[in-house]
This record gives C-alpha cells, sequence and structure tokens, in this order.
C-alpha cells in the first residue's frame, strides 16, 4: 500500500508535494543568520557554480538589508529564487560549509536565499535597470534558465533581446521539469515576472523556432539555450505500448495538470538518475500504491544523488538493482516489465543468461536520458558538437565554433542543475558583448 | 555544601545574590516572589521624591543572535506612593526576616534625607543604599550621578545620611566620572559603611533608522539612557578592582553591580572584591528564576575549590592584577593550530594578516583550508585563538623557559630601557613585515 493518499483536489495535491525548503520566517532567518562564520574565501561560494558571495548576503539579513542580500544574490544569479529552492545544496554550499567539518548542522543557505530573493519579489523590489539601448540586438532560441540569464545580463549592457520559446511558459525545466516538492509554479512564475519587469526582455511563446536563418539575418547575435529533446527511445519491445511514458514528460504534465492527472496503481520506473528518483517519487506521491525504481547496474552505481535516492525511498519507492529491461509486456497497453539479471565483472555489465523474469505493472515510466536535438543544432553553419551530440563552446564566453552563435545549459553539458546553466547564460552574455564590442 | 550566607557591612543575607535597585524591585509583590525563587537580598526601587515617567522606557543592544547584550533605560525612581512602599517593605520582612531588605533613596536636602531614613528604618530596612549614580532625569534635578559626580557633595550627603542613619549605609557609585577613586574616596571619608558599583553608564544605544530619533524614543525624540546588562560588565570589574584595590577604601565592603547573569560573573566580581552581587538586566531577561544557574554554578565552584564560604576566595584575583609595568617582558607565548579539530574557516588567517601580525600563512594548493602558525612572526597576541569558533582549537602554548623574567619597571630602574627600535617581540629583529607591493597580490 503506498504512503501517499491519492491527491483528488489542489490541496490535497500541496500536501502530498509539501516544499522541501519551505520559506522562513523573519525570526528564523535572524536567528539562522547569525550562525554564520563570515569564513575567508568561504568555501560554500567556491561551491557554488556561480559564485554567489554568500556570507556577504546572509551578514546581510542578520542587518536586515533584505533587499541588499536579494541584490548580493542576483547580482551573481539571475535565478537566484529558483536556484535557493531547486538547487542540490547538499552537495552544493551546504555541502562545503566548514560547521560539517565540526558535526554541527550546516548553514541552511538555500533557504536563506529564498527569504531574501522572496521578500525582494514580493515586494516588488527594483533592484535592476536596463542599460541605455546600443541598438544591437540579441536572438535566443529557448526561454530556459541560460536564456533568461543571458537576457537579463545583456538588457543591463543595452541589448535588446528577444526570446523565442516552443512553448507556452518560460524558464523551460524550471516550471516543466522540476520536481512539485522543491518549487511551485507560481514560484517560478514570479521570479520571471520579476525579472521581466526591470529589464524588459521580450519572450515569444508557442514560437518554435525550425531554422536559424531568419535570426541570422537580424540579429547581431544568436543565444542557443535549447536544452535537450524528448525522452530518449530505449529501442526495447514493446516500447510503443499505451502506458510507457518518458519521465520527462511524465513530470511535465504532473506539473501543469497537478491533482488532475492520475497515477495507475502499479509504476515502474526505468533509470538511476536523479530524474529518475524525481519521476519515482512524484509517482508513489500521486498516490499510486506501489513505485518500482529498477536500475540496471548497483546502487551504488546511479547516478543520482543519494538524497535524492533517500527521498524516493522515503516516499515510499521500492527498488530492483542490478536487473536490465528487455521487453514492455501487455497486449496494448502495457502490463508489466521483462527484465534479465545483470553483473557486473571486471567494471564491465553483462546478463545473466536465463535468470528473466516478469513484473507485473500498469504504468512504465522510462528516467533513461533526454535525446540531443541534434538535427536542429546541425542545420547551423559550422556549429560542432561533441562525440554525445553536445554543442562545443569556449568555456571563457560560451561563444561556439560559429562565432556569431554562444549557447548554454543543458544543450552544452548533457543536462545539469538550473544554476549551471544560469551561470553559463550569464557568462556568455558577457561573452557576447565582448564579441560585439570587439567586433564593432 | 558551602555556606553561601554574608554578613555584608552588618546586613546579613543567605547568599550573596541582590536584586539591584530596579524595576524588578518596585514592589512588595515582585521582592517576594524574588526571595521564593531564591534571592538572597533585594535593594529596593529608589525611594524619594515624586517623579512622572515616560511611555517607551527601555532600549537594547541585540549582538547577532543575542537580545539584550547591552541594556539601557531613561526610567526614573519609583513612581509609587512612599507610603505604599513602606508598607510594603515591612511586609516582605515579615515574611523574609533573614532576607536583605536594603532601601535606596534619593532625596535633595538634609532634612529630607534624614526623614527618609527614619521612615524607612521604621519600616524594617535592613539597610540603606544611597543612588549617586542615575545618569538619567534625576541628574537634570541635580540628583543621581549629579551628585556622584561632585565627590565633595557626595561626601557631604554621605555625612548627612551616616549622622541620621542606625542601620548600614551603603553608596552606590556612578561610573560616569574619571576616576571612580575620586567619588570612592568621598564616599570613604564620608565614612561610608559600604560602597556598591556601578551605576549605569550614560548611553544612547541606536539611532532609529526612520525617525532619525535615539532610542528608546518617546514621540520622535529621545534623551540618553543608563547603560547596564552584559556589554558592561568589564568597565564595572575593572572600576570595582580599582576600589578593592586603594589602600583607603579597600577596607570598606562593596557590592558588584554590571552585567552579572551567570555564576562565572558572580565569580569574577567576588574575586576582584566583591561581597554581595546586585543583578538587574538579567533579571529583566530571564525573570527571578535566572538565580537558580547563578547558585549551583556558584555552589559548584566552591565544592570544586574547596571554598567553605565566600569570603574563602574573596578578593583572591587582586594580586594579580598589577599595572603594565609590572608585566613579565620575558613571557613569551605562541599560537598553536590543532590541525584535527581545525574546520577551515580561516578566520585566523584572515585575522592575523589583515589586523594583526602577518603570522599566519595559508597554502591553498590542493584546496587546503588549514592555516599554520609562522612562529618567528607570532607575537602572542592571542586574536587567532580569540577569533576561532572550535573550541580549544588554537592554543596559546608557553615558549620561555619560566625562569627569567624582567618588568618595565625593573629595565627603568636598571636604565635598560631601550632607546632604539630593536626588541625581540613585534616590530623588531626578527619579525617578518611583507612589502607593500604584497598587499596588491591578494587583488582578485
Amino acid at each position: 500500500m503506498g504512503e501517499y493518499k491519492r491527491p483528488t483536489t489542489a490541496i490535497e495535491f500541496e500536501q502530498n508535494f509539501a516544499q522541501k525548503k519551505p520559506l522562513m520566517n523573519d525570526t528564523e532567518a535572524y536567528y539562522e543568520s547569525s550562525r554564520c562564520l563570515y569564513c575567508y574565501d568561504a568555501p560554500c561560494v567556491q561551491a557554488c557554480p556561480t559564485g554567489i558571495d554568500i556570507p556577504l548576503f546572509i551578514k546581510q539579513i542578520n542587518t536586515k538589508n533584505t533587499v541588499g542580500a536579494a541584490k548580493t544574490i542576483f547580482d551573481s544569479n539571475w535565478l537566484g529564487n529558483a536556484c535557493g529552492k531547486i538547487c542540490p545544496t547538499g552537495v552544493l554550499c551546504e555541502g562545503a560549509c566548514v560547521y560539517n567539518h565540526q558535526d554541527v548542522p550546516p548553514l541552511q543557505i538555500g533557504r536563506l536565499q529564498n527569504y531574501a530573493t522572496d521578500k525582494a519579489i514580493a515586494e516588488k523590489r527594483n533592484l535592476f535597470h536596463a542599460g541605455s539601448d546600443n541598438g544591437k540586438k540579441i536572438a535566443m532560441v529557448g526561454a530556459g534558465p541560460a536564456s533568461i540569464a543571458a537576457a537579463c545580463e545583456l538588457r543591463t549592457l543595452g541589448y535588446a533581446v528577444d526570446i523565442f520559446e516552443a512553448k507556452d511558459k518560460p524558464t523551460g525545466l524550471t516550471v516543466y521539469g522540476i520536481a512539485p516538492y522543491k518549487i511551485t509554479n507560481e514560484e517560478v512564475l514570479n521570479e520571471l515576472a520579476f525579472l521581466q519587469d526591470q529589464l524588459g526582455f521580450v519572450i515569444h511563446y508557442n514560437h518554435p523556432i525550425t531554422s536559424t536563418k531568419d535570426l541570422e539575418e537580424n540579429y547581431d547575435a544568436i543565444f542557443l539555450g535549447v536544452g535537450l529533446g524528448p525522452t530518449a527511445e530505449l529501442n526495447l519491445k514493446g516500447e510503443d505500448k499505451q502506458g510507457v511514458v518518458g519521465a520527462v514528460e511524465f513530470i511535465e504534465e504532473l506539473r501543469m495538470q497537478h491533482h488532475k492527472i492520475s497515477v495507475p496503481d502499479k509504476v515502474i520506473v526505468i533509470g538511476g538518475g536523479n530524474t529518475a528518483m524525481d519521476a519515482a517519487s512524484e509517482s508513489a506521491r500521486m498516490g499510486a500504491n506501489e513505485t518500482i525504481l529498477a536500475y540496471r547496474r548497483d546502487k551504488s552505481d546511479m547516478g543520482a544523488y543519494d538524497f535524492e535516492y533517500e527521498l524516493a525511498v522515503g516516499s515510499g519507492v521500492t527498488s530492483l538493482f542490478n536487473v536490465q529491461p528487455l521487453e514492455i509486456m501487455g497486449n496494448g497497453k502495457a502490463n508489466g516489465v521483462k527484465f534479465i539479471k545483470t553483473v557486473t565483472e571486471n567494471g564491465r555489465l553483462r546478463t545473466v543468461e536465463g535468470s528473466e523474469f516478469i513484473v507485473a505493472c500498469d504504468m512504465v515510466i522510462k528516467a533513461t536520458g533526454q535525446a540531443k536535438l541534434a538535427d536542429f543544432l546541425r542545420d547551423i553553419d559550422g556549429l560542432e558538437l561533441d562525440s554525445k551530440k553536445r554543442i562545443i563552446v569556449n568555456t571563457a564566453n560560451y561563444q561556439t565554433t560559429n562565432p556569431k552563435y554562444f549557447a548554454g545549459g543543458d544543450a552544452v553539458n548533457g543536462g545539469a542543475e538550473v544554476v549551471n546553466a544560469a551561470y553559463h547564460g550569464k557568462m556568455a552574455a558577457k561573452g557576447i558583448h565582448e564579441w560585439i564590442t570587439d567586433n564593432g | 555544601m558551602p555556606d553561601l550566607s554574608i554578613n555584608f557591612a552588618g546586613i546579613k543575607s543567605p547568599n550573596p545574590f541582590w536584586l539591584a535597585s530596579a524595576p524588578p524591585t518596585n514592589s512588595g509583590y515582585q521582592v517576594m516572589k524574588a526571595f521564593d525563587a531564591g534571592w538572597g537580598g533585594a535593594v529596593w526601587k529608589t525611594l524619594g521624591i515624586p517623579v512622572i515617567n515616560v511611555s517607551s522606557r527601555y532600549g537594547s543592544i541585540n549582538y547577532r543572535d543575542t537580545r539584550m547584550a547591552g541594556f539601557n533605560n531613561i526610567e526614573l525612581i519609583t513612581d509609587r506612593p512612599l507610603a505604599d512602599n513602606l508598607k510594603e517593605i515591612e511586609e516582605v520582612k515579615k515574611f523574609f526576616p533573614n532576607h536583605a531588605v536594603i532601601a535606596s533613596l534619593m532625596v535633595e536636602s538634609k532634612a529630607e534625607w534624614q526623614q527618609i531614613i527614619k521612615d524607612v528604618e521604621n519600616a524594617g530596612a535592613d539597610g540603606i543604599e544611597l543612588n549617586f549614580g542615575c545618569p538619567h532625569g534625576m541628574c537634570e534635578r541635580g540628583m543621581g550621578s549629579a551628585v556622584g559626580q561632585e565627590p565633595e557633595v557626595l561626601q557631604t550627603i554621605v555625612e548627612w545620611v551616616m549622622e541620621a542613619a542606625n542601620i548600614p549605609v551603603i553608596t552606590k557609585l556612578s561610573p560616569n566620572i574619571s576616576h571612580i577613586t575620586d567619588p570612592g574616596l568621598a564616599a570613604a571619608r564620608g565614612k561610608t559603611d559600604a560602597i556598591s558599583l556601578i551605576n549605569t553608564i550614560k548611553s544612547i544605544v541606536g539611532i532609529d533608522l526612520d525617525t532619525y530619533a535615539p532610542y528608546p524614543v518617546v514621540d520622535g525624540k529621545g534623551t540618553n539612557g543608563g547603560y547596564c546588562g552584559p556589554a558592561v560588565k568589564p568597565i564595572a570589574l575593572h572600576m570595582l578592582k580599582d576600589l578593592a584595590q586603594h589602600p583607603e577604601i579597600k577596607h570598606i565592603p562593596l557590592s558588584g553591580i554590571g552585567g552579572i547573569e551567570t555564576w562565572r560573573d558572580v565569580v569574577e566580581f567576588i574575586l576582584l572584591g566583591a561581597e554581595s552581587v546586585q543583578v538587574c538586566t538579567a533579571a529583566m531577561h530571564y525573570g527571578f528564576g535566572i538565580v537558580r544557574e547563578m547558585e549551583a554554578g556558584l555552589v559548584q565552584f566552591m565544592n570544586d575549590k574547596g571554598y567553605e564560604t565566600i569570603y574563602d576566595f574573596k578578593g583572591k584575583a587582586l594580586p594579580n592584577v598589577t599595572e603594565w609595568k609590572h608585566l613579565n617582558l620575558k613571557h613569551k607565548v605562541v599560537a598553536n593550530i590543532n590541525k584535527d579539530k581545525c574546520i577551515g574557516c580561516d578566520l585566523c588567517y584572515i585575522a592575523c594578516d589583515d589586523a594583526a601580525h602577518q603570522a599566519i600563512k595559508l597554502d591553498k594548493s590542493d584546496g587546503n583550508r588549514i592555516p599554520e602558525i609562522i612562529d618567528e612572526n607570532c607575537v602572542g597576541c592571542n586574536l587567532c585563538a580569540l577569533v576561532c569558533p572550535v573550541e580549544e582549537c588554537i592554543t596559546m602554548e608557553k615558549r620561555d623557559d619560566g625562569k627569567s623574567s624582567v618588568t618595565w619597571e625593573e629595565r627603568t630602574l636598571a636604565g635598560s630601557i631601550p632607546t632604539t627600535f630593536d626588541d625581540d617581540l613585534a616590530g623588531g629583529k626578527h619579525h617578518f613585515v611583507p612589502s607593500v607591493e604584497d598587499a596588491l597580490k591578494h587583488r582578485k
């Protein structure tokens, strides 16, 4: 029996997906911020992909300069509010906090970050303004975190920015792909509105770009923040059966439909990464009686963070390790997965002959990675991809091998955190500015 | 169980914990509650001439997550009728005949002083405390600290009081002077039975950044208040020591006041010569129950050290408080960092490099964050050990052989005081000071 009752109302949904990092109140923020040691060359800053001056913003919270704290955060990371909530802080800033070496709980940096940024957003504080128009125009493909960060940065420098987004909402996976217990849609969209109100970049929704030829003619530079494509095919027999979905698509539907979607009784999630953990957790929280995580290698080989796995287990998810799916069973509709056991010998995975078995289920969620948008990217002249079909960039300025194109986010790193995309976007914006300035 | 009782200039008290004359001793109700909670004595909120108080009376300093690290008030002496207070003193003494009830007094003329002394004696008070310290409001009318700042006036009033009083008299001094021994000597010459100190320090605890008025704000304006609470303890300890060491004062029983909150504070005041301690802010912050921690800690300390009475260790630190010129110039300590305990906050490194003697290096290769002491540059200033957030991680280790000693005074007498900057310690021969250009190496 599952640990969660099926949510049938918005309130029940919120209960099942209670925020893992709830907002701090003033008192908690005051006391928590008092604990910061203000380390020299602080390890938390070094661990932050965007290098936020964490001791400074914590001190600002403690001295009740909360707006100043928000400014410090946004100065380094345009998605400071979202990142406070969804960053894997336990392995980044909070994991680096020196208190860990003393067996004292680390500063709750993520929650403090949210405390400051949420206040600034709620109070509609004007922290930034667009630079005076320099007559240059930048196009961006995809309105994910990398593009948003790049757009904000470029607007402060006086560039006009047009973002073309295929879907009808901004921020990409931040709103479509993050587990709902990490951040709500409202929070994501509020931050975007906060930035857009001050900086005025334009997002063209429902505007998929199939060719960048027009953009090349009309814009001075183009930023590719295209992210990744749909869940990759596993090429399994029966994969096309009803009830077989990709994790990214499953999470997107969940985030958009909330309690209005229903998850059947028994769900198998295939994969061992963070997205698999999210999908499994979410299936359990949607009231599935049984959610089984199936991973082809050992537990210790999983790509997921330990805390994400613990979170899934804590939601009532059970696991099958060292199993490889062979076939989706069922007559038109999935009713089970045939697995074969695996062993790892000398680092090589092999299947165990004759160990096939079938696990019954009503739904299969494939969390085995997203396909790359290679076809679209290959159409761009001179744009090179690496062997894993990721866009090759110069990490000093995020310029691609076609100098007019810059890129960042999942399309460059193959899929990482929002904070990494935010950093890429900021750096790419600086790169674009330098390139345009140098090239007249 | 050690004996905590004291006989303070003839005032008997079951323990040295007294409430200072302040809001917590404003009524018989409060004093009875306090005695019931474990306090041995109470100095009643100052009785005197009629006053009116303002609304909005206290302000405080919060330090990080610590509330009321410093506290300030602009409240005057009691605004309750004298007759009510006298009646309540009488009632308290009936319930608690063995506890100390001391009446704090503040009036102007000789006749007023001598009359009010009779009143409190008749009510059964065990002693009198003369409030010569209040630094706000009352001083504008020539009382309180206005008296404490004029030794001659102070001595005159003490003489008036001593003429009339049949019960012990404690003179309470103001710290708002250059040398506490000046009013201390005046009190001694006026033949006071005892001295208590310190009263509050003239202060402004802060300014409201929207109204530009000092705290506590009274309808858009404010005035200086009297500062007290944990922040003032070091000033109180120093002034207590000055009196306790003074040849013409040291025979007079002293009651220590100023930021006392814990048993450690209590022991420190006693070690510097106090016989009783008076507490206000801690009671205003935590209620009368705070005395339990003071008593338990004091008993534990006395058991650990084998002391049977307060008098066994009263003033025991006084011989060790001396003048700078008597300190041993041969004494040498050097900081030591316990690498197993270090958590890598590097506060010691930056404190030493920016603000002390550049005696700590930090080799950041391979992500190392454990700093190292540069022995030759370490002057043993203690700063690193003070900023270190880990208990016992940085310790100051003795490096001299303990055999030789020389003081500035001895060198002066021997005619060997330096005429050039060639000191063996900092700034002198062996100390390495990075170049001016090195300062810019840290630019990011």
